[in-house]
């Protein structure tokens, strides 16, 4: 929905020293109260199943068989992505490299400003601090698609909607990344450690670079995966931004192939819909899975201090 | 100002700690005021646009003119507008009290410690977090279908004839599950990172105490997370407020139910882009900006006093 909805997972106050090891430990488990559970991952988890399976259908497979399960016969999962790929002159690949475009840049970039700005804010005491908490927490309240027709005529003033700039600079600023990186900063470095950096003379650049950087690295990882999602799955913007499909994300590119077929006369390619919507989430899905350690820790660290 | 309680308390110079005591200066803008740029570009200068913007009207005849609040008192009587407010405030009551109960619950049952394999419920749940807006919404779209849907298999298979879920009256049914469906993990997540904080003296003296595991949760847990409720919450809000992503990706599937105007959000779209009205545009995005504001300020007054 909104971008400020995803980040905010660390944002919660939390009782000090807490650890509950002991408390846990002689827990009686309980079936039901699993089972139930069970039906919440079910319900998360069908859909993602429908798509895997509906991945190995063609066109007409899709039509006439049962949804939950493979068609007769057919496994034409390869040839829906060879044919994803290859559609209209190789469109979804160009689609997948802007995609990768927007998140590198808008998506890294938001993670160093939020980096900078939120050790900035923690660490240094300086004229316009509390202004600009004010502001940044009041602007979050403002819904982002009141933003959005202002931007757009703004950037079409200046000659960049329809650019990767018009998409990318909307996505540089991640409020919630600043809060997180703020609250982060201030429990992971120790003051003491600056003051000794500054009486060996240390510049205060090369102290954060050198000293902070690696000590806030659970923040970051956690920040960059979120803004990596919020850019990834980004509908809205480049809906309104972008009107040439050669700058499209896969988002709007799919969504494009969608309505294809609701327009009398023109190809129906659901599965190509299909496959190239699995081909979209699998990236975030693996980095989700794989740097789960790392964004979990981030997202109780965020919580734990204070 | 959705989140002052976490924020900024009183006492307590920022979110987590002591700053460290310098002597003030400017030195601190180096590090925040590239932030504070990019900021100033894509939030402070669009809202300030957009409020100039609300003051003028473009006529045929006359061309751009000043005409002070016309426009808000246009959108005040807009029947079209006040129907795409309705919608997502009925959905703002339905689906959000839903999600979050069942997050809440998820979180518990995580939480207490008697689940098998937690750790897989956990990343399972929020899974669909991960997953685009448009992927879901086209997932869920194709499984309503009674094309090729399930909804269409199950009617075959069973020979009854469900009710379409794309219909007019179960429309916004529909869609509250796809939302449900992409933000319960998250929320979950939200409540359960929040739980997992809360000291286990607390819950021992508790059971000492003779208290049961009812009775922990409403007088030890839920207050404990109070401040993550009231976030969430406030997010959920202005997510229904935003309503857009959904209904419009279904609307080639239903469009004689899902009108351009569907949501007051779709409705600014389409005045502006369809319309070339941007002037009317910008004026109903404010108002549900202000809207917005208001009711996630009363939510937090209110969260953060009750209990």
């Amino acid at each position: 929905m909104t971008t400020a909805v995803r980040s905010s997972a660390r944002t919660q106050k939390a009782a000090p020293g807490a650890t509950r090891r002991p408390y846990r430990r002689n827990k009686r488990r309980s079936l039901t109260l699993t089972l139930l559970t069970a039906l919440v991952a079910i319900y998360s988890l069908i859909p993602l199943v429908w798509l895997v399976i509906n991945a190995t259908k063609t066109q007409q497979g899709l039509l006439n068989s049962f949804g939950l399960w493979f068609a007769d016969g057919q496994f034409a999962l390869w040839d829906n992505i060879q044919q994803t790929l290859t559609y209209d002159n190789g469109v979804f690949v160009r689609w997948l490299g802007n995609t990768v475009l927007y998140v590198a840049v808008g998506a890294g970039g938001a993670t160093a400003l939020a980096t900078v700005a939120g050790y900035g804010l923690a660490k240094f005491d300086f004229v316009g601090r509390r202004g600009v908490f004010a502001v940044v927490i009041g602007a979050v309240a403002v819904p982002g698609t009141a933003l959005a027709v202002p931007t757009f005529l703004m950037f079409s003033k200046m000659g960049i909607t329809n650019t990767p700039w018009s998409v990318i600079i909307p996505s540089l600023v991640s409020p919630f990344g600043l809060y997180l990186m703020w609250s982060f900063s201030a429990s992971a470095i120790p003051d003491e450690m600056l003051e000794a950096a500054r009486i060996d003379g240390a510049g205060e650049f090369r102290t954060f670079f050198r000293i902070c950087v690696p000590l806030l690295a659970p923040g970051i990882v956690t920040v960059l995966l979120f803004s990596m999602v919020a850019t990834w799955n980004n509908y809205f913007l480049p809906l309104i931004m972008l009107k040439d499909p050669q700058w499209y994300p896969l988002t709007i590119g799919l969504n494009s192939w969608n309505d294809q077929a609701a327009t009398a006369g023109s190809q129906a390619v659901f599965n190509l819909v299909i496959t190239g919507s699995l081909l979209t989430i699998l990236p975030l899905l693996t980095a989700f899975l794989i740097l789960q350690r790392y964004w979990q820790s981030g997202l109780a660290a965020g919580g734990v201090k204070e | 100002m959705a989140l002052p309680q976490v924020a900024a308390r009183p006492a307590d110079p920022g979110p987590a700690g002591p700053v460290r005591r310098r002597r003030r200066s400017w030195g601190g803008w180096r590090f925040v005021g590239p932030f504070m740029l990019v900021f100033a570009l894509v939030f402070l200068a669009p809202i300030g646009y957009s409020i100039y913007l609300s003051l003028f009207r473009n006529r045929l005849i006359g061309g751009n003119s000043f005409v002070g609040l016309d426009n808000y008192t246009q959108a005040l009587q807009d029947s079209q507008f006040w129907a795409a407010f309705g919608r997502v405030a009925l959905f703002l009551v339905v689906q959000v009290p839903i999600m979050l109960f069942l997050a809440l619950l998820v979180a518990l049952a995580i939480d207490s410690g008697r689940l098998y394999g937690k750790a897989f419920f956990r990343v399972a749940i929020f899974l669909p977090y991960a997953v685009p807006a448009v992927v879901a919404t086209l997932m869920w779209g194709f499984m309503y279908g009674s094309q090729f849907g399930l909804v269409g298999n199950i009617n075959d298979a069973l020979h009854v004839s469900l009710p379409d879920p794309l219909g007019a009256s179960l429309v916004l049914t529909s869609i509250g599950n796809i939302v449900t469906w992409e933000f319960v993990g998250y929320n979950m997540l939200i409540f359960y990172s929040a739980l997992r904080v809360v000291p286990s003296s607390l819950y021992e003296s508790a059971e000492i105490d003779g208290a049961g595991q009812f009775r922990i949760i409403t007088a030890i847990k839920l207050p404990a997370i109070r401040g993550a409720l009231v976030i969430a919450t406030i997010f959920s809000v202005i997510g229904s407020f935003q309503l857009f992503n959904e209904p419009a990706i279904l609307r080639p599937l239903a469009r004689n139910v899902l009108t351009t105007g569907y949501t007051p959000n779709m409705y600014a779209y389409s005045l502006s882009f369809s319309g070339q009205q941007y002037n009317y545009a910008a004026t109903v995005a404010i108002i549900m900006g202000v809207i917005t504001m208001i009711i996630a300020y009363v939510v937090q007054l209110r969260g953060t006093r009750e209990i």
